[in-house]
């Protein structure tokens, strides 16, 4: 292949990605949250292993579809609270990693529950120049009261990112703020980090057992 | 509305008397948490909760669900909702609610007839939508404070508030005037049952993403019930704790920080009198 023709290709490319990417950023935040959670669903209603619990392969796809559109640094930040202007850059990226291996798996467990239950989404009232915006779902299951499921989304500058995930109105996130604290109180900001990482450790060793 | 809360001072006083013995009673327990002072008693009541779910009422929500199909279990959960009903509705009517009111008797008049007392759910798809009310969320929206966190015996998280209004809750949930001790019982396992089969799920997620399963059952059941007296109208501040941007309340913090880190860097330039004598740079 000439050089030549070889830039045309790749013109092309780029040339194809641009308005993808373009695409993705302009998407409204209620878009976004319907098309994931359809998408995600459908692939856990088909897929037998994961109905199964097949722990590899729903982080597998949580990986994929759901993670790039979560902002783990500022959810972090908001579980943990005011401490968390005291921790140094390095304890910052150390807690938001264990946090996010914490929810992910957890959350990801919690996905190879569904079965039958139907989602709902309200109608999204924003304007074009907000930046914050609730996203509201719910999820309704025959013979219960439906439980809401609320998305808190903030735009940045690869498209709109979840940061809280409001469930039967109580925040997932700022949830975490009172043990936290009191593990921040009791063995400081490294003391968090040690409990976090010693969880998830042993959630990894009782999946590997199972 | 006002003349309610005033008259309403002869429930808010021996609540407050409670919470006051309550925060007396935790004051020998080590603890920082402003709405948790009995927290060394609320462990322990909790652990032992724990203990009699695992022993008792978790196997018989298995079984229950393991043997029963799930239409079945549905049309369970809607015979017992179905008899809630009056008490939502009294209680939506009692916090001014009118129309939420009369549409829970509503929904308690046609799924008790045309819902086959109460199995199927025919209100909801005529577009009366079932609610979650109790007297403890009717005395929050009346004004009455919370109080303490208490876990019960059995009954497990509540504030000082809800277990006052428990009693009524309770009679006003079993609606059933039955005086058949054995038929009053079976139901109450029922309910039990039924409504632990229904947290199955959650459990196994609460397990796992907690360090501290007291801590977040504790807050979890704090911040929903001030949801749901609220009627979800609740305001979320979204704080910024990050050290880049500096909240505006913190400038006035910044700037002395400022100030104190220059005074420093005058003195490690060496004798400067500015350096020795700060306070007489204003002079």
């Amino acid at each position: 292949m000439s050089l030549k023709k070889l830039f045309i290709l790749f013109y092309v490319l780029v040339a194809g990605l641009v308005p993808m990417v373009q695409a993705a950023a302009q998407q409204g935040p209620d878009v976004l949250v319907r098309e994931v959670t359809n998408e995600v669903l459908e692939i856990v209603r088909a897929d037998k292993a994961i109905q199964a619990g097949d722990t590899h392969r729903v982080m597998e796809l949580v990986d994929a579809k759901v993670l790039p559109h979560f902002d783990f640094r500022r959810m972090t930040m908001l579980a943990v609270g005011r401490d968390w202007r005291d921790a140094s850059p390095e304890q910052q990226t150390r807690l938001t990693e264990a946090f996010r291996t914490l929810l992910v798996r957890t959350y990801s467990n919690a996905l190879t529950q569904y079965r039958d239950q139907t989602i709902d989404f309200k109608p999204t009232r924003f304007a074009a120049a907000d930046t914050r915006v609730q996203v509201r779902t719910e999820v309704r299951q025959s013979g219960a009261q439906p439980i809401g499921i609320d998305y808190m989304l903030e735009k940045s500058d690869t498209g709109w990112k979840v940061f809280d995930v409001i469930v039967a109105g109580v925040s997932l996130v700022t949830n975490y703020r009172g043990s936290f604290t009191q593990e921040i109180r009791a063995g400081g900001v490294d003391g968090l980090i040690k409990s976090l990482e010693a969880k998830n450790r042993s959630l990894e060793a009782e999946q590997k057992r199972s | 509305m006002n003349a309610l809360k005033r008259n309403l001072g002869f429930v808010q006083r021996p609540l407050m008397a409670l919470a006051v013995s309550a925060s007396l009673l935790g004051g020998c327990a080590t603890t920082a948490n402003p709405d948790d002072p009995l927290e060394g008693y609320n462990r322990a009541m909790f652990s032992f909760n724990e203990q009699v779910d695992k022993v008792v009422v978790k196997p018989a929500a298995q079984a229950y669900e393991f043997v029963l199909p799930s239409f079945v279990r549905t049309g369970v959960g809607n015979f017992l909702g179905n008899l809630e009903d009056p008490w939502i509705g009294v209680n939506n009517l009692l916090q001014g609610k009118g129309a939420d009111g009369m549409s829970d008797l509503m929904r308690f008049f046609v799924n008790s007839t045309f819902g086959l007392l109460g199995v199927l759910d025919v209100a909801t798809e005529m577009g009366l939508p079932k609610h979650n009310e109790d007297l403890g969320q009717t005395l929050g929206s009346w004004g009455v404070g919370e109080g303490a966190y208490i876990v019960l015996p059995f009954f497990g998280p509540r504030t000082v508030r809800d277990t006052a209004a428990l009693p009524a809750d309770w009679a006003g949930q079993n609606p059933l005037q039955v005086d058949h001790m054995p038929t009053l019982n079976s139901y109450t396992a029922l309910r039990v049952t039924h409504t632990r089969s229904t947290f199955l799920g959650t459990e196994k997620t609460v397990d796992e993403a907690t360090i501290d399963k007291y801590a977040y059952t504790r807050d979890f059941y704090l911040e929903q019930r001030r949801y749901k007296v609220s009627d979800g109208k609740v305001t979320r501040e979204y704080e910024d704790f990050d050290a880049r941007l500096a909240p505006a309340l913190g400038e006035e913090v910044d700037v002395a920080a400022e100030a104190a880190v220059e005074r420093l860097e005058l003195s490690a330039i060496g004798n400067s009198p500015l350096a020795a004598a700060p306070t007489t740079m204003g002079q």
